[in-house]
This record gives structure tokens, sequence and C-alpha cells, in this order.
């Protein structure tokens, strides 16, 4: 059972109390169904109500519950068979990032993420899915790979941000993201990104240059974490939600700036709810777009994807 | 990121010696004197401009703003701006930031964080780009990355070479993530550049950090650097509180990421003008060329 945050108790409750009823009616034989439905219908209202109207850090701290599918879940979930590629040639294999080929229905296909642990040991293991320039530079090898043999890249994004270590910097962190952006943009095969949790800054964008953006329904994506944005400007990370409002970070806000393609909508109160329906529907939308954007020559799609890009932001001239 | 921009804890270097550790780009000389960051020593503005904003005494490179710079690099009288009227809207409503960019315009007399053209050096043509620190810290918001962006597609349309001075904390918080978005917008933009075979070469000024560092700052064919500026991408007290150790002085500076592999050099900000001039003569000759 996934953990469960604050506020979601009033629901909690509700389901408390269901539970306790079809105990009491199994025990004393009354009839219970009727109060039970009530209840239940109620649950189900209390439910629409509270994830319609969450606020923008609420969704934050869904998109960091422990239970939602990692990049692993969606891998398994989306391809018939796969298997993982290692290492970026140069230094190490970076545990915070996988990547691999695979089938989807018959189609070979490379998909690329940061990947979370499912506990704390795993955590450890995966720096909690912040990536080293070593991971980058992994998913790169295995970007031109694609490129080479002419398959397309999908890629999920889930990370706080890129690893900020001394020996990330050694390595180059800056440069690691930096030919990121400028490879993908090159990529001479259709690409799409996931952002199916967190998107924390440079770390997410290094995996992020492609021809569609998805950004699950809880997910956000910005260019520093609320609780550090809070920390510059009020000098108080704990005014977290207060930033998480004004740096309009939430799925909704980034199809309105124009960023994201489309929220892909998550099982009512979050994709670990229903992690099986949370990777049906990215699966179909991972076909239906790749299924789209085969269609377009790759001269055409480099274009377009060019023009993405070159019309992000907002400026006047004078 | 725009987290620690600046290093709150100063070293100064003893008498002599170049700084070992960066020190805030906050104070481009102003007045009549000046007191060096590094050695302390008191120089006069104009003694400074001779030694081009380095300290005669310990040779502490000052910052430089955008008309210096493009001063000191061009041939005199052949710069002609860019789209010097793109600036910055507030997409977010973010609290209080019209008022910062229109007090950065009025200190700064500049519209932007950065300013674009093209001009002559040493008589070979070149497309320039120079950061302002003095602009919100030289964070790159969209009208930044627009500038930025239509100076390279113009270095790619007439092959022209490019020459960009970074001086940036970042992609700049206040437009959130369409600032983020300038990073991968500047980088589309160079991929084009690069295909065109143009080339680009970057001079990392004190400081470049963040986005600025993870997208156009590091990807120079060529990238030179000044020395004691802060390079990296993650700033020194996040990574200090991550780490839960002491970062050495030297960290993130151009000395340091020359050891590591990251930079081609690190020039004097005295030697700078020669070495862009060779690099663009080496890529202007047409060479030794294989037959057809
Ligand atoms: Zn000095």
């Amino acid at each position: 059972m996934p953990t469960e945050l604050d506020f979601e108790k009033p629901i909690r409750d509700l389901r408390t109390k269901i539970t306790e009823l079809h105990e009491l009616m199994a025990k004393s034989g009354v009839d219970l169904n009727g109060e039970i439905a009530k209840l239940e219908h109620r649950m189900d209202d209390l439910s629409r109500d509270l994830y319609e109207g969450l606020t923008p850090w609420q969704r934050v701290q869904l998109a960091r519950q422990p239970g939602r599918p990692t990049t692993l879940d969606y891998i398994h979930g989306i391809c018939s068979e796969f298997m993982e590629l290692h290492g970026d040639r140069n230094f190490r294999d970076d545990p915070a990032v996988v990547g691999g080929i695979g089938l989807v229905e018959g189609k070979p296909i490379t998909i690329i993420g940061h990947q979370k642990g499912r506990d704390t040991k795993e955590n450890i293991h995966r720096n909690f899915g912040m990536a080293h320039p070593d991971g980058y530079r992994k998913a790169l090898r295995l970007m031109q790979q694609a490129e080479k043999f002419g398959r397309p890249v999908v890629t999920f994004i889930d990370t706080a941000g890129a690893y900020p270590g001394m020996s990330a910097e050694e390595r180059g962190q800056s440069e690691a993201i930096a030919r990121n952006l400028r490879v993908m943009a090159g990529l001479k095969v259709p690409t799409l990104c996931f952002v199916t949790g967190e998107g924390g800054s440079g770390g997410a964008l290094g995996l992020g240059v492609t021809d569609r953006i998805f950004v699950l329904e809880y997910a956000w994506y910005s260019v520093i974490a609320p609780e550090s944005a809070a920390a510059i400007l009020w000098k108080d990370s704990a005014q977290g939600p207060r930033a998480a409002e004004t740096m309009k970070i939430s799925a909704r806000d980034l199809k309105e700036l124009g960023i994201a393609d489309d929220v892909i909508a998550e099982p009512l109160g979050g994709a670990q709810k229903n992690p099986q329906q949370m990777i049906a529907t990215v699966r179909k939308k991972v076909i239906e777009t790749l299924d789209e954007l085969t269609r377009l020559p790759i001269a055409e799609l480099l274009a377009a994807r060019y023009d993405k890009y070159r019309d992000m932001g907002t400026f006047v001239e004078r | 990121m725009l987290k620690e921009l600046f290093h709150k804890k100063r070293h100064y270097a003893t008498l002599g010696q170049p700084a070992t550790r960066p020190v805030p780009a906050s104070d481009i000389p102003k007045g009549l004197v000046d007191k060096c960051k590094s050695c302390g020593a008191i120089v006069i503005a104009k003694e400074l401009k001779k030694h081009l904003f380095t300290c005669p005494h310990c040779g502490y490179h000052f910052a430089v703003d955008a008309p210096s710079r493009v001063e000191l690099t061009l041939d005199e009288g052949s710069f002609e701006e860019y789209d010097a009227g793109v600036t910055s809207v507030d997409p977010l409503s973010f609290p209080g930031y019209p008022d910062k960019v229109k007090k950065a315009q009025k200190d700064t007399g500049l519209l932007e964080a950065v300013v674009t053209g093209r001009g002559t050096l040493d008589t070979e043509p070149v497309i320039i780009g120079v950061m302002d620190p003095r602009f919100i810290m030289g964070s790159m918001g969209a009208a930044a990355g627009e500038k930025l962006t239509r100076a390279m597609e113009r270095a790619a349309e007439t092959a022209t070479p490019m020459v960009l001075f970074t001086a940036s904390g970042g992609a700049r918080m206040q437009e959130g993530v369409l600032s983020l978005m300038q990073m991968a917008k500047t980088s589309v933009a160079l991929e084009r550049m690069h295909e065109a075979g143009v080339l680009f070469v970057t001079v990392i000024t004190n400081p470049t950090t963040g986005g600025v560092s993870a997208s156009f700052a590091s990807l120079g064919d060529i990238i030179l650097a000044e020395p004691g500026a802060l390079f990296g991408f993650a700033g020194r007290r996040v990574i200090e509180q991550t780490i839960r150790q002491k970062l050495p002085d030297d960290f993130q500076t151009s000395e340091f990421v020359l050891e590591h592999g990251m930079v081609d050099q690190v020039v004097n900000r005295k030697a700078l003008r020669d070495q862009l001039s060779l690099i663009l003569r080496v890529h202007a000759r047409k060479g030794w060329t294989s037959a057809d």
C-alpha cells in the first residue's frame, strides 16, 4: 500500500469507516449495505473534489510519492522484450540513469530515463535518480546508437536535478548536459519524453530536448526546485508551497506556457494508486505518438523540432 | 540554477599572487579609484582601464561590462549591434520582476543581459555576444535567449564565426521553466551552426554557472577562460551541503577546470585578443585540402 499524504486524510478516514461498517455487518448480521453505499458515494465525490482542487504544492508532493512507477516499470510495461545496456564507455555505469533496447509491438525502440529507487537501499544505489555526467553520457551513447540504427528514442524524466557533487563537477556535469541538448536537437530519429514525476532543471532537460514533451498530470517541471526557489526568494526553504504556486510548475501550467504538448491523465489520486493503469496509458501514448511522428520525413521532423524550441519564451521588441 | 551565485567567504591572495578562488563579480569599476578584490590595492580607474581592467599589482581580473568588452575585443568602430530593442516580459507575473528588470536597465543602460552584434577582430569578420554580469547577474531569460539565438542563426546563415563571452548565474528564475527552455533553444541553434561547420568560441568569464554553464558556454568548438573565473554547474554551497565536506579553494576556477579537461586554455585578458585573432585566422584560412 503506498503511503498517503496529510491532505488525503479525509478519504482515508472515510475508507476506515466503510471497513468498520463491513466488519460490523459481518459480526452483527444487520444489513448496513445502504449506509455503506452512501459512504462510498461520498468517498467518490470527496476524492474527485480533492484531487481536482489540489494546490501546486500538493501536486509536488504527489509527484514525489514512493510507489509511482519508475522508468524501469514503464520500460517493462511498454516493451514486450527489453535489454538494459550499461555504461558510458568513458568512466563508469551511472545507476541513476537506465537505458536500453527493446521491442514495442514488434518494433525496435531505445528507452532511457532517470531511475529512482523503490526503497531506501535502492535509492542510495540510484543516488535518488540524480545523475552524474556519466549518466548523461550513457544516455548520449544510447541515443546516438539509436540514431545509427534508425529507431526512435523515448525518455523518462524523473529527477530532482543533476547531482550537485564534487566528482560530478570534476567530470564536467555542465559539458555532459550541454552536449546532450545539442545532440538531441539534431538526432535523426523521432524522439519523445515523458516527465513522470520531478522535472528538476538542467538535470531533467538533459534528457528532454525531444519532438514531443508529455507531462503526467501531477508531475512538475521547473528551472529550480520549489524549495530552492523559496530559499533564494524569501530566504526560507519552508516556503516551497508558495514558490510552487509562483513558479507555475504544474502540468497544466506547462501546457499553458507552451512547454508540454500534452498532459497525460493519471489515475484518480496519482499514478501510485494504480501503476498498471498509468503504465498502460503511457504505453498507448508512446505507440500513438511514434505512429504519428514516423509518418514525417526526417528533414521535416528536424525542422519542426527546431521551430518548437525556437519559439519558446516570450519577449518584446522595442 | 541561480543558487549561490557568488561566494560569501572571500579569499584574499597574497600580494603579487593571482587569486586562487573567484571573488564576486558584482563590483565593476565605477568610481575614480577602485580597490582590488584580490590584493586590496587601491587602483586609479584610468590605470585600471589601461590594464584592461586587471589589477596592475596582482593581475586580478575585474569584471567587465558588455560595452567595454566589445570595445576591448573588436576593431575600433567596427561594431554593429544586433537586436538592441529585444527585452524581457513578465510571463509568470512574478512578484517584483518588472521592477528588477527596470532597475537593471537603468543601472546598465542596456535593455537585456546580453549584447550581440557583428564586427571585425584584426579585420576578420566575427559575430560577438557578450553577457553583462551587472544585469540581474547576467541571468538568461527569454529575451537574452532570443538575442543569442538570432546571433547564432546569422552566424550559421552567413558562415561567420561567433565569439561569445559568458558571465551568468544561469537561467533567470523569474521566468520559470521558460528560462530553462532557453538552454534548449540556444542549443538547437548551436546544432545548426555545428551542422553548417561554423566556428563557435566561448570565453568563460567570472562567473559562468548553472544553466548557462550547462548549455552554450560548454558547447564552444574552442573554450577559453579568463584566470580565476568561476565555471561550474552547481553552486559551491549546494555542493558542500550535499557532500557534507569543504571544497578546495580553487574548486571550479578556470585553472581547476583546465586541469580537469573542461576548457582549452586559461588566457590572461591582456593576451585574449591575440589568441582570439589567431583562432579566427586559423579558421578563415584555406590550407591543405584534399583533392575532390
Ligand atoms: Zn590586485
